[in-house]
């Protein structure tokens, strides 16, 4: 019970798959420009990194080693088309928003390095706990890069349409850029030095 | 303690060829750099009101406060060797007059804290620290950066019209060509702080030439594609093409960026080259009146190509190729001399350093998605 734990808390913040592996940084540049779009990317992130992770460890004593690979992508593949069309069906808007960015998911590093590096190898409790932290290490990132990009950006911090706070002078002159993939860059960057600096994240 | 400073001194030096020592130091060019933009900067105010005088001081301010923090964030010792004086007056000088200080204070941090010293400090930067700067602010406050006034009655007043500057659209030109010509050359025309006056940036770029801090291959080259391409599009003005918007000051004193542009002569060329053709592109066919600036920042993101595939052959040498089908050809050819690369000696020394070791580390290539 106490390693199911220890999986559990290693993607949190050890090995955060955005902040310390770098994995994933597509889906979180681009679609971190509000804390909306980066609540709905990690929910879809965590639903398919958990299932994908419990089926590729239920099956991992019968998969070949050869095709294992090809084996993941159409389990993962399946899981994604269910978000996506789930997404579709019942939030159209932030559907329209990620767009591009959910079907992508299928090739997503984190996903397909979870399940090749871990569940595949693990068993389904450990695999679970495993997905679970890296999923929510994941959304830890995107939701703080994503805070910083739409405060900056835009002035003002709403959360599903409820609006937290306004900061004051930013609201008249935003600052666009970090609004744009430019901001994204530049935010993470920022961060990771600062992470680093402070010792939160171990220093390589 | 001073023994043992002197026989730290005494220590067998041991460095790579070639052995030659600039005779001036990093400080004394940015104080000729310096000493030569105080012209431009002169000019701003006389044009565009005392405002533009508290520009260039915050903006210089705040780099040198910046690069002090910075040092001491990254626990290296603080030297006052001007650089960020030079960032903060170009960049003061490429924004527009009437730019609110608190802007100007966002974008000088900026230029320092993120281009400068998080890539290592100078020597290290891959983009030129103003141009960057600029190219943020413009970015992120559209209104404020595009806020161009005509020039002022009096240098004292706080007064401004707002105006067109003469590369947008909306730019109708009043009187003859010639006053045209002459309004642009003397400064007395809407514009960025520094930019409008080719007169005076022309005077401090000869002092730079005169003083050997610059030579003439970039921004002779600069603005001469400029020239040439606008001569060659029917229906363009090359003289207006060359004397409106930052051309010259980008050329004499951004392009000439010891650390951001190439090193041997030959990529000094095709860096100027491919600004000039950018500038032209961008102004002509691009969405942006004008484009100096994100063809010089353009062109620095190209630096290390250039100065990858321009390094000059050291003499007697042949590619390995060739020496073998001459050695098969005749059998008691010379064996092959080596010479150790020519450098150019302006105290780039660090980015020479800087390039052979990225090279010589080698990154490991990673898949990522």
């Amino acid at each position: 019970m106490k390693k199911v734990f220890e999986n559990l808390k290693n993607g949190l913040i050890k090995s955060n798959p955005v902040l310390v592996l770098a994995l994933g940084l597509c889906p979180t540049l681009a679609v971190s420009t509000s804390i909306d779009n980066a609540l709905g990317m990690t929910a879809a992130v965590l639903f398919v990194l958990i299932s994908s992770n419990i089926v590729v460890s239920l099956i991992r004593n019968y998969t070949p080693n050869r095709v294992r690979i090809a084996v993941f992508i159409v389990i993962i593949a399946t899981l994604v088309t269910i978000v996506d069309l789930t997404m579709q069906a019942f939030l159209p808007e932030l559907s329209e928003n990620l767009g591009i960015f959910i079907p992508l998911i299928v090739v997503n590093c984190i996903i397909l390095g979870r399940a090749e590096a871990f569940a595949s190898k693990n068993t389904p409790l450990n695999s679970t706990a495993d997905a679970l932290g890296m999923g929510m290490g994941f959304g830890i990132a995107i939701v703080i890069i994503s805070f910083f990009r739409q405060v900056l950006g835009t002035g003002e911090l709403s959360v599903f349409d409820r609006e937290i706070f306004q900061a004051p002078g930013l609201t008249d002159n935003p600052m666009a850029i970090f609004i744009l993939p430019m901001g994204a860059f530049l935010v993470i960057g920022v961060l990771l030095a600062l992470l680093r600096y402070t010792g939160v994240i171990p220093n390589e | 303690m001073s023994s043992e400073k002197g026989s730290e001194q005494k220590k067998l030096m041991v460095s790579p060829a070639p052995h030659l020592h600039a005779k001036r130091s990093t400080r004394k060019i940015m104080f000729l750099v310096c000493l030569a933009l105080l012209l431009p900067t002169t000019g701003g105010v006389y044009y565009f009101g005392i405002y533009t005088l508290f520009v260039v001081l915050v903006s210089v301010v705040t780099c040198v406060l910046t690069e002090f923090a910075a040092k001491m964030l990254r626990k290296r010792e603080f030297v006052m060797d001007g650089s960020a004086v030079v960032t903060g007056m170009l960049l003061a000088l490429v924004l527009p007059p009437r730019i609110p200080l608190w802007a100007v204070v966002i974008g000088a941090a900026f230029s320092i804290a993120i281009v400068k010293e998080a890539f290592g400090g100078l020597g290290y930067n891959i983009f030129n620290p103003a141009l960057a700067g600029r190219a943020f602010l413009s970015v992120s406050f559209a209104g404020p950066m595009t806020n161009w006034i005509a020039p002022v009655s009096s240098p004292m007043g706080m007064d401004s019209v707002t105006t067109a500057t003469p590369l947008s659209e909306s730019f109708v030109n009043t009187g003859s060509t010639h006053e045209l010509y002459l309004d642009l050359f003397l400064g007395d025309i809407g514009g960025c702080i520094g930019e409008t006056s080719v007169l005076l940036i022309l005077i401090g770029g000869i002092i730079l030439l005169a003083t050997g801090v610059i030579k003439w291959r970039i921004p002779g080259v600069f603005i001469g594609t400029v020239f040439l391409l606008t001569w060659l599009i029917p229906g363009e003005d090359p003289i207006f093409h060359i004397l409106a918007g930052g051309l010259f000051l980008g050329a004499f004193f951004m392009a000439t960026d010891y650390v951001t542009a190439p090193l041997t002569d030959r990529g000094q060329f095709i860096f100027a080259a491919g600004a000039g053709v950018l500038v032209v592109m961008i102004r002509l066919y691009g969405s942006m009146p004008e484009g100096v600036a994100y063809s010089i920042l353009l062109m620095n993101a190209f630096t290390p190509l250039i100065d990858r595939y321009a390094r000059p052959k050291p003499y007697g040498y042949a590619p390995p190729e060739k020496l073998e089908a001459k050695e098969e050809g005749n059998k008691d050819d010379k064996p092959k001399e080596e010479r150790p690369e020519q450098k150019e000696s302006k105290g780039e020394k660090t980015k020479g350093e800087n390039l052979e070791q990225k090279e010589s580390k080698g990154e490991k290539p990673r898949m990522r998605s």
